[in-house]
């Protein structure tokens, strides 16, 4: 479709969807900005108890703290790479595990009722069971946030490579290919959008691993300070740390979305 | 005498499964002769599918042999084109890349055969979409992609399984018609299952009745059609005084009560 020669019909319906999406953005700023502004004027007239919610300006001082003397970049960084050895481990090793099922029908059926028993089981259950066996370090939260990931990652993945037409690996049987080259032709390609929505969801299940693990035994790390701050009654440090939490899901989540636009020409 | 491309011995097949057994066809006997397109027809659920499956070496008969070029058919010699309903186009690759993965696959792929596909691919008429994925191309081209993918290997014969089944009416005719010409421009052999008695006529030189599961022949019709010289197409086969008396006579046996 080209650019010019566009009728005036047209070019109305085009700036009006344009002027209902800028609008969309700005209620969507709006209601952050009254939202903090409630909360801040409501704590400046006490009529909350900033004790138990603290307030905004308060949270942006400790951040501003934090940010001053490194403390926070600490934090961040040992809990990000936590979650992306986590979720690279968790997505990798579950791929693999797939590739294996779709490859032995045999061993897909032994194994499927222990992987719906994993998978029904609450998988934080076993964190502590994790960092006893593995050690009360990285690695512990590390390999926590891979069992949470990987269960997940195995019956999406699975359940994708067997969903491919019956038609088409007859098709590719018809030019005489071996096992290798139908996975390597068409299933794993035809799983790309499985394997993305799995990437997405990894993201949130690798950090409630890493949250969870260092709960339990870390000495730095986001989760770190939210249960310190929960300790010594200092609710700006918990609030600060949800926050900056969903700031960087949200980030990683973009970075899942624009992979998958590089798939999308299609 | 033409040489003979296929030859079916008395083929019998039956599936096992916890339910029972399914005895899918029994004692079929059919040549199939150099340059020729057979038809098959047969009510649903009758076998069809599964003949075709084992003609191409994909399952193994429950008794009974398939000679193709006097060879049993195996993964090393196999060399049969295969057509579906769907046309299984891979929607990540364009049209070109679909057009040559049986190449790829068999690992022959090379600069001659780019060549070749995309002569193929120019002279039915998709020169403009080498580069475009399938999700651009209408149904029918889809088709046509499918048959160029079949037709580059240079297959013995071809098995078409309702090809022409998921496109819509007119659509299906044109496409018809265009294939129907270009298998018999290229002397190709095939067997074409068809739900569809008329286009079954316009295509093929034989039309094999099959019966209700499990299948056996039932008759086997020769089609004779007069056309005018320069009609002796799929579309102007159906034009042929004779065409009604098939398409009855075909009607009559499939004996369909509903
Ligand atoms: N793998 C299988 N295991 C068990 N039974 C099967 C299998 N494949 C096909 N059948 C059965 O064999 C019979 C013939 O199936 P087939 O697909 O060959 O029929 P068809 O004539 O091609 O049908 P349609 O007209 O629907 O295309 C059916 O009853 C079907 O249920
Ligand atoms: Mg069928």
């Amino acid at each position: 479709m080209s650019k010019k020669n566009i009728s005036k019909a047209h070019e109305n319906y085009l700036s009006s969807i344009k002027k209902r999406n800028k609008t969309i953005f700005i209620t969507q700023i709006a209601v952050f900005v009254i939202g903090l502004s409630l909360w801040e004027v409501a704590a400046h007239f006490k009529w909350i108890d900033t004790f138990l919610t603290s307030y905004p300006s308060q949270i942006w001082r400790l951040f501003v703290n934090y940010t001053k003397n490194g403390n926070l970049f600490h934090h961040i960084g040992i809990s990000v790479f936590e979650t992306v050895v986590g979720f690279t481990g968790g997505t990798l090793l579950g791929f693999i595990v797939a590739i294996g099922l779709w490859w032995s029908k045999f061993w897909a059926r032994v194994f499927d009722p222990y992987l719906v028993m994993l998978n029904s089981l609450p998988k934080t259950a076993l964190a502590p069971i994790i960092i006893i066996w593995v050690g009360a370090g990285y690695s512990g939260i590390i390999v926590t946030a891979i069992s949470v990931s990987i269960v997940v990652t195995i019956m999406n993945m699975y359940e994708s490579f067997i969903s491919v037409d019956e038609d088409l690996i007859k098709l590719l049987n018809t030019f005489g290919a071996t096992k290798f080259q139908i996975l390597r032709k068409i299933v794993l390609p035809s799983s790309v959008p499985a394997l993305i929505n799995t990437l997405k969801i990894n993201i949130g299940l690798s950090w409630v691993g890493v949250i969870v693990g260092e709960f339990l035994v870390s000495k730095a790390g986001i989760g770190y300070l939210i249960v310190y701050g929960g300790q010594v009654f200092k609710l700006d440090i918990v609030m600060m740390s949800v926050f900056i939490l969903a700031i960087i899901s949200v980030l990683m989540y973009r970075i899942v979305a624009i992979v998958e636009n590089k798939f999308n020409r299609w | 005498m033409k040489n003979t491309v296929v030859e079916i011995n008395n083929i019998g097949m039956t599936y096992h499964s916890l339910e029972g057994e399914t005895e899918a066809i029994k004692n079929i006997d059919l040549n199939i002769y150099e340059g020729e397109i057979v038809g098959i027809v047969g009510p649903s659920g009758c076998g069809k599918s599964t003949l075709l499956s084992i003609i191409a070496g994909l399952i193994e008969p429950s008794s009974g042999t398939v000679l193709v070029k006097g060879q049993k058919v195996c993964r090393s010699n196999r060399n049969i084109g295969y057509m579906f309903q769907k046309d299984q186009l891979l929607e990540w690759r364009n049209i070109l890349q679909n057009v040559v993965l049986g190449l790829e696959i068999q690992g022959k792929l090379n600069s001659q055969y780019y060549e070749k596909a995309r002569n193929l691919l120019n002279n039915y008429g998709l020169g403009d979409f080498i580069h475009s994925y399938p999700s651009q191309l209408s149904g029918g081209m889809r088709q046509r992609v499918a048959l160029i993918r079949t037709l580059i290997l240079e297959p013995d014969f071809l098995l078409l399984d309702e090809p022409f089944s998921a496109l819509d009416y007119q659509t299906r005719l044109a496409i018809s018609d265009e294939i129907g010409v270009i298998l018999k421009k290229e002397g190709k052999t095939g067997l074409l299952v068809t739900h569809d008695i008329a286009e079954a006529i316009s295509l093929c030189d034989r039309v094999v009745i099959l019966s209700n599961r499990p299948a056996t022949i039932k008759e086997i019709i020769d089609i004779k059609l007069t056309c005018p010289e320069g009609r002796n197409t799929p579309l102007g086969r159906r034009e042929a005084p004779e065409f009604r008396y098939y398409f009855n006579k075909i009607w009559k046996e499939l004996d369909i009560h509903v």
